[in-house]
Order: C-alpha cells, then sequence, then structure tokens
C-alpha cells in the first residue's frame, strides 16, 4: 500500500490530483517566486476527509501542507514535493447564521467576502478585510491572522473568530472554542500559518453595521505631512474605522491602473473612515478634516455617498496590482512600525531608494504602523533583482530597530522565516517550539514554515524526581 | 535564606495559603531574571511553585496539587513604558489594575477592562480572566493584549508578540497564557494596546420581566459598548446599557426609547462588573439561559458571559443548559463536576505536558490535572 493507494480509497477519482500538469497549478501561492510541484493534492469536502487524509500522512510520516485560496504573500502554501497538499476549495458551505448570537458558522474554504455577503442585507457584516477578500478563505485567513484596512478599529481575524473545529496533525477531530476554560488555544492557533493542524470549521462574529459610515480623502504635499496628521489624529482620542495613507509613486500606479482621480498633485494622500452612530461620526469628521488642514492638507474631499466611497477605496484597494503598471516586478514588503516612529522609517526608506537606486511606492495601513513598502525592480535588468531584495531586507531591519515587527499580516512562510532570529532570540523561539509539540510532535503539519531551523520535538520528559534540597 | 539567589524570601503562612495549601516559602522577585533564578532553583530541587498577584482569585479554581514556593509579584509593579502617541504600555506583571488606570488617566487613555477589584494585578487578570462589561466592545484581556515576557518552570525567559498594535510574527504566547491559571509559567510582563477615554460615559437601565428585552437594543445601530443583566435571585431583573463616546447622552436616550422606558445616569448601577456572591460559577450560554430557583446570574446579554451565584450542584444546572452551554465552578463549594465539558483538554494536556513536564507550575489546578 502507498500513500496514493490509500488516498484513492478516501477519495473518487475527481479529487485526488496526481497528473502532474495539473499539479502544477498549485506550486506557488501569491509570493510567485519560491515554487514546488506537491507529491499530490487532495480535495476533500467534509472534515472527516480532511481527517482521514491527515492521519494516513502520520501512518506513512508524510507531510502535509493546507491551502485556501492561494492569495498568502509569505509562501506559507507553498507545497512540499514529498508531501500532500489539502486544498479547501470544496469546502465551500456556510453551515448556518444566527442573527440573534450575531454569529456564523462556516466551512474553512468559504470566502471572506462571502460571509458579508449573506449577512449584509439584514445589516450585518464580517469585520477583517483583507485586501484580498473577493478571493482568499477564511481558512487561510485563520491560518494568517489576517487583517484588513478596517482592522484599527476592529481588530484582526483572532478578534473575530470565537471556535475553531480542527483536524490536529494526528488526524483527530477537536472543537476549540473561546468558550473553554482554560489555555486561550485558540488565540494559539489563529495565526500559526497552518503549523499546528487544519481549521475544518470556523465559528465567526458578525457585526451590526454601522449606522453612519464617512471618508475622507485628503492630499498632502508629501508623506511627512499625511504622517503628521495620522499622529494627531490618534492624539485628539479618535479611532477611525480606518486610517491609510499612499505616496506619490503608489498614487501614479493606481491612477495608471483604475484611474481613481486622486489630487493630481498630490505627495501622499490620506483616506480617513469613520463610522458608528451618525451623532458621533459627524462631530469627529469635523475634527478630522481640521486635523487635515492644520497639518497641511491642501484639499479634503468626502464621499458623499457609496459610489464616491467605493471610488476613493478602489484606488488603495488595487494599488498592489495598479504597481504592475508603473514596474516590470516588485516585492511586496509587509513590516510594522510604533505609529510614533512612522516619520523616521519613511524617511529611512527614503535613504534606501537613494543608496540603491531602487524605488519604493509607499502603500500602508498608517492607522496601526503596518507599512506595505513595493520594492519596484526591472527583472530584466542584470543585478536589480538582488538590490531590490537587499532593500527589502532593509526595510525590515529598519522596523525592528524601531521595535516593530517583520510582519503585520502577510504571515512568516518560508519568506521571512529566516529574519525570525532578528526578533526573537533562541529561547523564545524555543518556547514556541513547545507549542508545536504539543499540537504537533511528528512535525508534518507545514513544515519549514515560519520557524528558520527545523528542531525536532523528542519525547515529553519523563518526570524527574529531584530532592527538595536545602536551597531556601 | 536563599543564599545563592538573592531574591527575598520569607517563610509562608496560613495567610499565604492557596485553596488551603499553605506554602513552605514566599518568594519576591524584583525582576524578570529574579523571577528566573527562583524557578531555576525551584526546579533544581523540585520545588513546587504557584504564582500570585493581588491575590484576589488565588482561590479560584482546583487548589494546587503540592505547593512549596508562592511567587509574588507584589514587587513587580511599575509602568515600563507608556507611549501616548502609540496608544501602547508595557508594565511589569505585579502592578495593580487601579494603579495603571491613573497613570494612563493622566495621558487620557485607558486599558479597556472592566476589573472589579482595586488590587488585582495585571498578571492575574491574564492568568485568570473573566470578562467584565465591556468585553463586547473592547474584547477580553487577551483581545488588548500585544506582547509577553513569560518565565518557564525551568527557568527559561520566552517573549512574544511586541509592542505594536499590529503583529503576526510567531506564535501568539501570550494568548496561551491568558487562561492557564499560573499553570505554564510566570507571567512576567505585558504590553497593551490602549484606548482613549471616552469623552462621555451614560448608563440605562430598565427593570424588566425577560431577558429578551436586549434583543431589541442590540439590533439597533446605538453600539452600546455593554449591554448587562442582573438577574437576582428574588425580586426584579434589571437590563443595563453603557453607551460610551461625545454623544453618549443622546445615544443612551435613543436606547430608551427603542426598549420604552429605563433610567439614564452618568453613573454605573452598583451591581456593575461586580460578582454577585457564592459559591460563583462562570456560565457561557448564548441564549437566555434557564436560571434554577435561588441563583443569581449577572453579565452580559451581548456576549453570552455570565457570573452565577448560589449554584452548588452544578451537574443539575448543567442538564438544563444547551448542550454548547459551559459551566465552570470558580469559587466555592460545589457537589459534583465543577468543569464540565472542556473539548480541547486533551490537547492542553499536551501543553501542559510540554511547558512544564515536570508538573511544578500550579499543578492540578485545571480540569483534568492540568
Ligand atoms: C465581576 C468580575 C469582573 C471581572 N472583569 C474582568 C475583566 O473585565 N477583564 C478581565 O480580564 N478580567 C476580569 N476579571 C477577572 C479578575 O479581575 C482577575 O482574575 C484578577 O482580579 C485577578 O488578579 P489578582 O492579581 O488578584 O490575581 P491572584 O488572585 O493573585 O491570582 C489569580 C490566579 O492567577 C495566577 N497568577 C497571578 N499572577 C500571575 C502571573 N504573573 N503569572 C502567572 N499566573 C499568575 C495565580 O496563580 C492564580 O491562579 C473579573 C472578575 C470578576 C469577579
Ligand atoms: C492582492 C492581495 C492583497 C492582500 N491583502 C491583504 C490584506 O489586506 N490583509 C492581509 O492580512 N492579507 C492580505 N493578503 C494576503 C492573503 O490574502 C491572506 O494571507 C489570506 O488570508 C490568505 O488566504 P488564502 O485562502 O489565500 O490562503 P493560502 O494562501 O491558501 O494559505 C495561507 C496559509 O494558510 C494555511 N491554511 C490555509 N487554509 C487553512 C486551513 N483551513 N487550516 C489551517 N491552515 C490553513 C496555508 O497552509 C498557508 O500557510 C493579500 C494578498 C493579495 C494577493
Amino acid at each position: 500500500m502507498t500513500v496514493f493507494d490509500r488516498l484513492e480509497a478516501i477519495f473518487p477519482p475527481d479529487r485526488v490530483i496526481t497528473d502532474p500538469v495539473r499539479l502544477r497549478t498549485y506550486e506557488c501561492d501569491g509570493l510567485t517566486y519560491h515554487r514546488a510541484t506537491p507529491m499530490v493534492v487532495v480535495l476533500p469536502e467534509t472534515a472527516e476527509e480532511v481527517a482521514a487524509t491527515v492521519r494516513v500522512c502520520a501512518e506513512f510520516g508524510v507531510p502535509f501542507v493546507a491551502r485556501g485560496s492561494g492569495t498568502g504573500l509569505s509562501g506559507g502554501a507553498l507545497p512540499r514535493s514529498d508531501g500532500v497538499l489539502i486544498v479547501t476549495s470544496r469546502m465551500r458551505r456556510i453551515l448556518s447564521v444566527d442573527l440573534d448570537r450575531r454569529q456564523a458558522v462556516v466551512e474553512p474554504g468559504v470566502t471572506n467576502l462571502a460571509i458579508t455577503e449573506a449577512v449584509r442585507d439584514r445589516g450585518y457584516y464580517y469585520a477583517p478585510d483583507p485586501s484580498s477578500q473577493q478571493i482568499c478563505s477564511i481558512g487561510g485567513n485563520v491560518a494568517e491572522n489576517s487583517g484588513g484596512a478596517h482592522c484599527l478599529k476592529y481588530g484582526f481575524t483572532v478578534n473575530h473568530v470565537q471556535a475553531l473545529e480542527i483536524v490536529t496533525p494526528d488526524g483527530d477531530v477537536i472543537e476549540i472554542s473561546e468558550d473553554d476554560f482554560g489555555y486561550d488555544l485558540l488565540g494559539a492557533f489563529v495565526g500559526s500559518e497552518g503549523t499546528l493542524g487544519i481549521a475544518t470549521k470556523i465559528t465567526v462574529r458578525l457585526m451590526r453595521a454601522p449606522e453612519a459610515v464617512t471618508t475622507l480623502l485628503a492630499a498632502f504635499e508629501g508623506i511627512e505631512a499625511g504622517g503628521q496628521a495620522v499622529t494627531s489624529i490618534i492624539a485628539a482620542g479618535i479611532v477611525p474605522a480606518a486610517i491609510e495613507m499612499m505616496d506619490a509613486l503608489a498614487i501614479e500606479a493606481a491612477e495608471a491602473a483604475v484611474a481613481c482621480g486622486y489630487p493630481a498633485d498630490a505627495g501622499a494622500v490620506l483616506i480617513v473612515e469613520l463610522d458608528g452612530p451618525a451623532s458621533e461620526v459627524e462631530a469627529q469628521l469635523a475634527e478630522v478634516i481640521a486635523i487635515c488642514v492644520a497639518t497641511g492638507s491642501f484639499e479634503q474631499r468626502v464621499a458623499a455617498s457609496a459610489d464616491e466611497r467605493a471610488k476613493i477605496w478602489k484606488g488603495r484597494k488595487s494599488a498592489f496590482a495598479a504597481v504592475g503598471r508603473i514596474s516590470p516586478a516588485y516585492i511586496v514588503q509587509d513590516g510594522v512600525v510604533p505609529r510614533t516612529c512612522l516619520g523616521e522609517v519613511l524617511a529611512g526608506i527614503d535613504a534606501l531608494q537613494e543608496e540603491f537606486g531602487i524605488r519604493v511606492a509607499n502603500v500602508f495601513h498608517a492607522g496601526d504602523g503596518n507599512l506595505h513598502p513595493l520594492v519596484l525592480f526591472d527583472d530584466a535588468a542584470p543585478g536589480e533583482g538582488e538590490r531590490a531584495e537587499v532593500v527589502s531586507g532593509r526595510i525590515l531591519d529598519l522596523c525592528i530597530t524601531h521595535g516593530g515587527s517583520i510582519t503585520g499580516e502577510h504571515g512568516v512562510g518560508v519568506d521571512k522565516a529566516r529574519y525570525m532570529p532578528r526578533m526573537f532570540t533562541d529561547a523564545d523561539l524555543d518556547t514556541m517550539q513547545r507549542v508545536r509539540c504539543a499540537f504537533d510532535p511528528g512535525g508534518r503539519s507545514n513544515p519549514g514554515k515560519v520557524f528558520p531551523t527545523p528542531r525536532l520535538c523528542g519525547e515529553v520528559p519523563r518526570v524527574r524526581k529531584g530532592s527538595p534540597g536545602e536551597i531556601f | 535564606m536563599l543564599g545563592h539567589t538573592r531574591v527575598t524570601i520569607r517563610d509562608g503562612g496560613p495567610a499565604d495559603a492557596v485553596g488551603g495549601v499553605v506554602p513552605r516559602w514566599v518568594a519576591l522577585p524584583e525582576s524578570v531574571e529574579e523571577i528566573s533564578v527562583v524557578l531555576g532553583a525551584c526546579a533544581d530541587a523540585d520545588l513546587a511553585v504557584t504564582p500570585a498577584g493581588g491575590r484576589t482569585k488565588l482561590c479560584w479554581a482546583n487548589p494546587p496539587e503540592r505547593l512549596d514556593v508562592l511567587l509574588d509579584l507584589s514587587a513587580m509593579r511599575e509602568v515600563l513604558e507608556h507611549v501616548a502617541g502609540d496608544l501602547v504600555v508595557r508594565v511589569q506583571a505585579g502592578i495593580p489594575v487601579a494603579r495603571l488606570a491613573e497613570t494612563l488617566a493622566g495621558a487620557g487613555q485607558e486599558l479597556a477592562l472592566d476589573v472589579p477589584f482595586p488590587e488585582a494585578t495585571i498578571g492575574g487578570t491574564l492568568a485568570a480572566p473573566s470578562p467584565g462589561p465591556r468585553a463586547f466592545r473592547y474584547g477580553n484581556a487577551r483581545d488588548l493584549l500585544i506582547g509577553v515576557t513569560v518565565v518557564l518552570s525551568d527557568g527559561t525567559i520566552a517573549r512574544a508578540g511586541g509592542k505594536v498594535v499590529k503583529n503576526v510574527a510567531g506564535y501568539d504566547l501570550g494568548k496561551l497564557f491568558t487562561g492557564s491559571y499560573g499553570t505554564l509559567g510566570v507571567i512576567a510582563e505585558a504590553t497593551f494596546r490602549l484606548h482613549p477615554l471616552p469623552a462621555d460615559r451614560r448608563w440605562l437601565t430598565f427593570e424588566c420581566e425577560g431577558w429578551e428585552d436586549a434583543g431589541e437594543l442590540l439590533r439597533s445601530q446605538l453600539e452600546p459598548s455593554a449591554v448587562e443583566i442582573d438577574h437576582p435571585a428574588e425580586g426584579l431583573t434589571t437590563l443595563a446599557a453603557l453607551f460610551e463616546g461625545p454623544a453618549a447622552r443622546d445615544r443612551a436616550e435613543a436606547a430608551r426609547e427603542v426598549l420604552g422606558g429605563g433610567e439614564v445616569r452618568a453613573e454605573a448601577p452598583s451591581w456593575w462588573g461586580r460578582p454577585p456572591g457564592l459559591p460563583l460559577a462562570s456560565l457561557r450560554c448564548h441564549v437566555p439561559p434557564h436560571v434554577p430557583e435561588g441563583v443569581s446570574v449577572r453579565g452580559s446579554l451581548a456576549t453570552g458571559v455570565y457570573l452565577a451565584a448560589g449554584a452548588a450542584d452544578l451537574d443539575a444546572w448543567r442538564s438544563r443548559l444547551p448542550a454548547d452551554a459551559r459551566l465552570v465552578g470558580l469559587a466555592g463549594e460545589f457537589t459534583g463536576d465543577r468543569w464540565g465539558p472542556i473539548p480541547s483538554l486533551p490537547l492542553m494536556r499536551r501543553v501542559k505536558e510540554r511547558f512544564d513536564p515536570e508538573r511544578r507550575m500550579s499543578p492540578g489546578r485545571l480540569a483534568g490535572g492540568v
């Protein structure tokens, strides 16, 4: 019996893929320069099928990798050529919606936006909104603890998931819930990038749609002035739903791609969205506009309709892809700095552009200090790709030296595992490894991701019988 | 007596008991390194340790199976870093929540937790969390925690998270340690995201017959920060909702219209966010629960998280609750099973084994010997 025989006994032929051409569809996620062809792909429709697959992997000592929609930007869903890729695209049912409990239970392959679409007409929504929300799966969101523009006020995936059914790396199906008394295993699982098991059922919190939403576009001469406005808004005690910033290069790209019509001579634009009870939103909008003017904004536009709001957001949401219009190739970076260091770090990125002759477009979640520098290069020009790599790495160093993080929402995956030791000590990483060993002692669940060097778990040490000596 | 560690140590006494178990010594570390030295020394001698903060909940959950050293964090009570512009604060775990609140209020900010006991510490609040009223809006302690320093039973010092509000690098050990009741290690330092203090706060209180009235409020767009119910063993049930923000008063008045009555005040009702009495149980139920005679229940209709007093036979009550409801005995005497079902218990056991294989950290305080 081989792994293939066993999988073919679990799945009908159309849901086990071994054909090399079809396998190649799955060779990478959104980070396309890491590629591997999986040994085999399965398309389960139930948790039981996922569990059976994982048990086969356990039996043969074969690794497995979960994959949702493959939009990840850190190579998290990069397959193993010696392993099974478990794709959730056939697990797309919304199992229940209960508006009295403000809760929905969904399968992992359901797209992020599908949840909101299922309840929007009744005045509810699912808050985390990654820019990829039309495509990315909720299972992938759980694995990455994905954020989005509106996370400033509402938090990330981890703040909106109430329970999970998971298949453990041993193939057991276990429910973990915020209602469980004891360790917050739910909090540990969310953001674990598929290394602790596979989520097969997800209970999410739904929120009542706000009474009023207003979106402001403010144009500045440069990114420093925009940054100052962000600092002042936060300092004034206002928590907008979102504060996003784009610099001149990002604006140029968005204009070329989707003609978003931002003020032509802006060196930076700020998008500020306020939501909540109408009476509060109105007062806050006036205050935010005053702050923007005081910090040098030369033009402010308030969206008067849903259409106008969508138009303002269109430029921002298309920014990653849009950069393709002004550069043959680019690296999407994801780092975080304390909000008060934004100005300094952006100046540091400017200096890197000069030093290396590499352009960087900045699009970011300014409200929570989450930078998405887009490092532009021409892959046909010799050496440019390497220089872009260096600039991209240096940006992370800037984030770390300012007390920030190497990733705010795209995850570590394969891409940043080597940076982990710059942020964490060996003791920190060994301690995280204890969590890994508790869930996955065999190291079969998405191995090679997140952590820089593979570590073995070993047996649980035996209880040592010390003598209560005369220490004290 | 603690020659080589130089950490302040005194003999334990009845006042230091944890659920009736008296420790032989009390250690008072003053830094992360001192915690590590103490735990290292305890590992060498196989001494069992229980951390203590403000000691307001030290008796909650099971007594430890064994206890030699009470690790008292009361000497670690500093704000280490408060960057108001970042809305972030880093503190030592022994800082009382009330003391922290004072510092933060000076900058017009708060840690949005409702801890009713001024002596309660940050470490205790993380290790033994029990959501307060505003958890509906701001989440629980785990949702506000962005970074942590912990010390494990072998003295290992480990950090996770950081001091930025958004960060997905590595596993979130801080979350894992919330709810751990001192069984995984010691929380030594913690970093939180803060919120601006709201411009105004108004409470709407409303005496009601049943629990259904709150539904209208939750379906409205008035965005209460909390919707609480006080259901005493005898007498009328009260519903109360908190509104925060510059227009809090208008919104509370509008909510009054929705409910068709009630009173709007600038102060919280006296029972707001306080435990209803003993024996105390935690109830999680997402539909209005059945409440037995003689039992009082207080908590959030919005999140389905309540505290209940006066029920000793939890098994009997559980049999009248939906299967996914959870009822756990926190403090006091209970007959039968105080824990009820915990589906993820097998995984918790495995985590415990990896973090504390020799079972020195508050062994047996949680369900299933964890
Ligand atoms: C009505 C009510 C409302 C509450 N509201 C909230 C709320 O809004 N949010 C919230 O999160 N909590 C809330 N709590 C929980 C409560 O505030 C905490 O449990 C806290 O008060 C305990 O703090 P303490 O310092 O007194 O801990 P202690 O009583 O000293 O210890 C409690 C437990 O934590 C362990 N422990 C203490 N310090 C540490 C440490 N540094 N490292 C590891 N383990 C440690 C102890 O071993 C013990 O098991 C509420 C409780 C009640 C009754
Ligand atoms: C244009 C674009 C914009 C983006 N914008 C954002 C943004 O604003 N915010 C943001 O946070 N991210 C963003 N992303 C990144 C990406 O969309 C998210 O990380 C998303 O959550 C990935 O979901 P997915 O279904 O595509 O997962 P995949 O890429 O398929 O997988 C991601 C990881 O999740 C694991 N995984 C997948 N399903 C499961 C499961 N059921 N159980 C356990 N592990 C699982 C995989 O093993 C892998 O490690 C963006 C990506 C693109 C391409």
